[in-house]
């Protein structure tokens, strides 16, 4: 019982109070510039994921051997080792996909998030709750680049999803959706600025939910008290 | 106690020994995956291909039958342009030239320029660029049908003076907004077609280039 309230504390951290790109701000680089499509934001973001739970994974299995003076290098080398797996696993059975996202898979390595769960948490825990840490910080990270990717593509193209197929499959050609036909196209959202301004409507749009949210609970134990009294 | 030395060599050894597990488990995934990525890259580059020559046009191993020319000054880029032949039981049909546009907005623009053994254009593809979202990219297929527009034209069809955008007094239409996209991609394909027309014979003759299976990049 315990054991699962510490677990859903962990996931909600990494998926709202942490989130590594709305709040932590770490690992922006990809963020802002994958973000152009739905699509695009969804495979860097599932990749993370992954790379995020097989690295914590591993961590936190090897945290008895690894000693502090060598633990830098070492989640390097095990970052390093699970990033290139992804990208080799990426070129064999998601090749289009590959070639679009390109360098950015092997920039996953240079993504601080991940050293910074594997020094912040994986090497301090157990297999169980790093992993559920790497997963919940993956999926809070997607969420951001699918949600900042939504923004820009809706008000840049018009449409959701758009090339689905790369990731999909065939079947991935019928999930695009056509929000407004003809859309003129609107540069500034496609370009880089566009990535820009839209994360920090989405980080402005978190902290107002955050701040509504907590003075909410604020006055429900103002009241609390003061039928207590 | 522990000696700082002995501390020291420890914790080598453990560092050595994660990255043998590391190099064990990617020589592995290597090993795995080496042959389905060789085929995904053959496969992509035959897509590509079949885009600008349609594939019954032809009936040899089209993505092996390539050739190389250098010729910077020509084609105004130091890269060496491939030349993919295509033959139909034996005989040329068509040849499929992979130049590059060196005076994009942005760059180079990489294209695709398939001709027929007769001149004629059979399909002119943009396959790698970076020019502005929303203004130049309508020379990708997806965006729109300009690049198919060049599909039978020949170095005679237009007349020679009209192989230019519409703003220098050609045939072919610039879009809103980018002229010197267009202009580079009309340039690069009328090169092509040029360099095409004197030198067909040499190219079909020349042998083939050892096909690069299974290498990166």
């Amino acid at each position: 019982m315990k054991q699962a309230t510490e677990l859903r504390k962990i996931f909600a951290d990494g998926i709202w109070h942490q989130n590594t790109g709305l709040v932590v701000l770490l690992g922006l680089c990809p963020l802002l510039a994958v973000t152009g499509t739905v699509v695009n934001g969804l495979g860097l973001g599932l990749a993370t994921t992954l790379t995020l739970v097989a690295s914590n994974l591993s961590v936190s299995l090897l945290r008895g051997l690894l000693r502090p003076e060598i633990r830098i290098p070492a989640f390097v080398l095990i970052i390093a080792s699970v990033v290139t797996t992804i990208e080799l696993l990426m070129k064999a059975w998601l090749y289009d996909l590959f070639t679009i996202l390109g360098i950015f898979i092997p920039l996953i390595v240079t993504n601080c998030a991940i050293i910074g769960r594997a020094e912040a948490f994986a090497s301090r825990h157990r297999p169980l709750p790093a992993l559920v840490d790497g997963l919940a910080t993956g999926l809070g990270f997607c969420l951001t680049l699918v949600l900042l990717g939504a923004l820009r593509e809706l008000s840049g193209h018009g449409t959701l999803l758009a090339d689905a197929e790369l990731l999909l499959g065939q079947w991935g050609t019928h999930l695009t959706i056509t929000i407004f036909p003809n859309h003129p196209g609107f540069l500034l959202a496609m370009l880089p600025p566009g990535a820009f301004i839209g994360l920090g409507l989405l980080i402005a749009a978190r902290n107002a939910l955050a701040t509504r949210r907590a003075s909410r609970t604020r006055r429900g134990a103002d009241v609390l008290s003061a039928a207590k009294s | 106690m522990k000696t700082p030395a002995k501390n020291m060599w420890r914790s080598a050894a453990l560092l050595g020994l994660v990255a043998m597990l590391g190099t064990v488990l990617l020589a592995g995934i290597h090993a795995l995956t080496k042959d389905r990525i060789a085929e995904q890259q053959r496969r992509a580059i035959l897509q590509q291909l079949n885009q600008v020559l349609p594939p019954e046009a032809y009936d040899n191993a089209l993505h092996d039958d390539v050739t190389e020319i250098s010729d910077p000054t020509f084609f105004k880029h130091p890269d060496p342009v491939q030349v993919y032949r295509a033959r139909l039981r034996g005989e040329p049909v068509a040849a499929i030239l992979n130049v590059v546009a060196p005076d994009g907005y942005n760059g180079d623009v990489r294209l695709l320029v398939g001709v027929f053994t007769d001149g004629r254009i059979s399909g002119v593809r943009v396959i790698a660029h970076r020019e502005t979202p929303g203004l130049g990219d309508p020379i990708e297929r997806r965006r729109s049908d300009w690049i198919t527009r060049f599909k039978g034209r020949s170095l005679d069809n237009p007349d020679p003076a009209d192989w230019a955008v519409e703003r220098d007094g050609g045939v072919f239409d610039q879009f809103t907004g980018a002229t010197i996209t267009p202009r580079a991609v009309v340039e690069a394909v009328h090169r092509a077609l040029e360099y095409f027309s004197a030198h067909q014979e040499a190219l079909f003759a020349a042998r083939a280039r050892e096909a690069e299976t299974g290498t990166d990049r």
